[in-house]
C-alpha cells in the first residue's frame, strides 16, 4: 500500500517535471503569437524585438533569440532532472539507461579526442551539444531557432576562443607568444588564423541553420503558390486551402531541421574539443611539471 | 532617384548571385571527401564509424568557404539594399 502510494506520487512528480520542461516553450509560442505581426507571402526576417530597455550608452534590446535560448536552457535543465531522478545501481527504468548512454557516449568522445588530461571536460561538451541541438530543433515548434542568429553563436564561439587561449597559456604567456612565431616570417598569418577560428566556427553553425530555414521558407511559399494555381477551380473555401503545403515540407524538414541541426551541434562540440586539445602544449607542460616535482622532492630530501 | 534605387537593388541581387558561385568549390571538395570515405569503408568495413566521423568533420570544414559566401549573399540581399538606399536618400537631402 505504502509503495503503491509512493509510486503514484513519484509518477505525479514526473508529470510535473515534464510539464515544467514543456512550459517555457509553450510560453515562447504564446509570446510569438501575441506579438508577431500578421504577414503574407515570403517572410524571411531576423529575430523579433520583444521590448527594449533604455540604457545610458546603448538601448538594450531583448530579442526573440535571447528569450528562446533561455527557454531552451530551462527545458534542458528540467529534462536532465527528469532523466536522472531515482537512479539505482541496477537500472529498472528506460530513462536511466538513456541517461547512462548519453554520459557514456560523451565520456568516450572526450577520451578519444582529447586525451586523459581533459577528463573533467564531458559536462561542458555535453552542455554545448544539448544547447545547440535543442536550439536548432526549436524550429520544429515553429519558433525562431536561436542558432540562426549570429549573435548567439558568436557568443559561444568567443567562449570557446577564451577556453582555447586559456589552455594555450598553460605554459606561461611567453610560450604562448612564441607559439605564433614558429616560422618567424609567418607570424602575422598565424595571428590571423588564430582570430579566424572563432569567426569560422560561428559562421559555420549560423550559416548552416539559417540556410536550412531560408530554403524551407522558400519551398513553403513555392508550394503555396503552386497549389493556389492548381486548385483554384475547387468550389468555395476549398480553393484557398494550400493542399500541397500539407505534409510535403515536413519531409524536407527532416533534413534541414533535424539532421542538419544535430550534425551542426556535433560538429561544434567536436571542433571545440579538437581546438582545445591541439592548443594545449601537452609535452612541455608535463615536462615542466615533472621538473617542478623533482625539485620539490629534492628540497624535502635535503631537509 | 528611382533609377539610382533600381541600380542599387539590381546590383545587390547580382552580387549575391555572383557570391554564390563559391558554392562550386565546397561541392566538389565534399564530393571528393565522400568518395574517398566510401572507398575506405569498402576496403575496411570495420573502420566505418571512425571514417564516418572523420568524413563529417572534414566536410564541415570544407563547407566553410561556401558558408562565407552564403553569409555575404544573405547580407547583400537582406541588409545591404535598405542601408544603401537610406544613405542615398540622406545624401540627396543634403544636396
Amino acid at each position: 500500500m505504502n509503495s503503491k502510494r509512493k509510486g503514484r506520487s513519484s509518477r505525479a512528480l514526473d508529470i510535473l517535471i515534464i510539464i515544467l520542461a514543456v512550459l517555457p516553450i509553450l510560453a515562447c509560442i504564446v509570446l510569438k503569437v501575441l506579438t508577431n505581426p500578421a504577414s503574407e507571402g515570403i517572410n524571411i526576417s531576423g529575430p523579433l524585438i520583444y521590448f527594449h530597455i533604455h540604457m545610458p550608452i546603448q538601448d538594450l534590446y531583448i530579442t526573440e533569440s535571447q528569450i528562446n535560448s533561455l527557454a531552451v536552457v530551462i527545458s534542458v535543465f528540467w529534462l536532465c532532472i527528469y532523466l536522472t531522478r531515482g537512479l539505482k545501481t541496477r537500472p529498472d527504468k528506460k530513462r536511466q539507461i538513456v541517461a547512462e548512454w548519453i554520459v557514456e557516449k560523451v565520456d568516450g568522445l572526450v577520451k578519444n579526442n582529447m586525451g586523459s588530461y581533459f577528463k573533467n571536460f564531458p559536462p561542458f561538451i555535453a552542455a554545448i551539444m544539448a544547447l545547440s541541438a535543442f536550439s536548432s530543433l526549436l524550429s520544429l515548434a515553429g519558433l525562431f531557432p536561436p542558432t540562426s542568429d549570429l549573435n548567439v553563436v558568436g557568443g559561444w564561439a568567443i567562449l570557446v576562443f577564451i577556453l582555447i587561449t586559456h589552455y594555450k597559456m598553460k605554459c606561461g604567456p611567453w610560450q604562448y607568444a612564441k607559439s605564433f612565431a614558429s616560422p618567424v616570417a609567418l607570424a602575422p598569418l598565424n595571428v590571423i588564423s588564430e582570430v579566424a577560428t572563432p569567426i569560422s566556427m560561428a559562421f559555420r553553425h549560423y550559416g548552416n541553420v539559417l540556410s536550412g530555414s531560408v530554403v524551407s521558407v522558400l519551398i513553403g511559399a513555392a508550394l503555396q503558390g503552386l497549389s493556389a494555381k492548381l486548385f483554384s477551380w475547387l468550389p468555395g473555401a476549398l480553393s484557398g486551402v494550400p493542399f500541397l503545403r500539407i505534409g510535403l515540407p515536413a519531409v524536407l524538414s527532416i533534413y534541414f531541421d533535424v539532421f542538419s541541426g544535430c550534425l551542426q551541434a556535433f560538429i561544434f562540440a567536436m571542433l571545440t574539443m579538437l581546438y582545445v586539445a591541439n592548443g594545449f602544449p601537452e609535452e612541455l607542460y608535463f615536462k615542466r611539471k615533472e621538473k617542478k616535482n623533482n625539485k620539490n622532492n629534492n628540497k624535502v630530501k635535503v631537509r | 532617384m528611382e533609377l539610382a534605387i533600381g541600380i542599387i537593388l539590381g546590383a545587390c541581387a547580382l552580387g549575391a548571385g555572383m557570391a554564390m558561385i563559391a558554392g562550386i568549390g565546397p561541392g566538389i571538395g565534399e564530393g571528393n571527401a565522400v568518395a574517398k570515405a566510401c572507398e575506405a569503408i569498402g576496403r575496411q568495413p570495420e573502420s566505418k564509424s571512425s571514417v564516418t566521423t572523420t568524413m563529417l568533420m572534414g566536410c564541415a570544414i570544407a563547407e566553410t568557404t561556401g558558408l562565407y559566401a552564403l553569409v555575404i549573399a544573405i547580407l547583400l540581399i537582406f541588409v545591404a539594399p535598405s542601408r544603401l538606399v537610406n544613405i542615398l536618400v540622406e545624401t540627396m537631402k543634403n544636396v
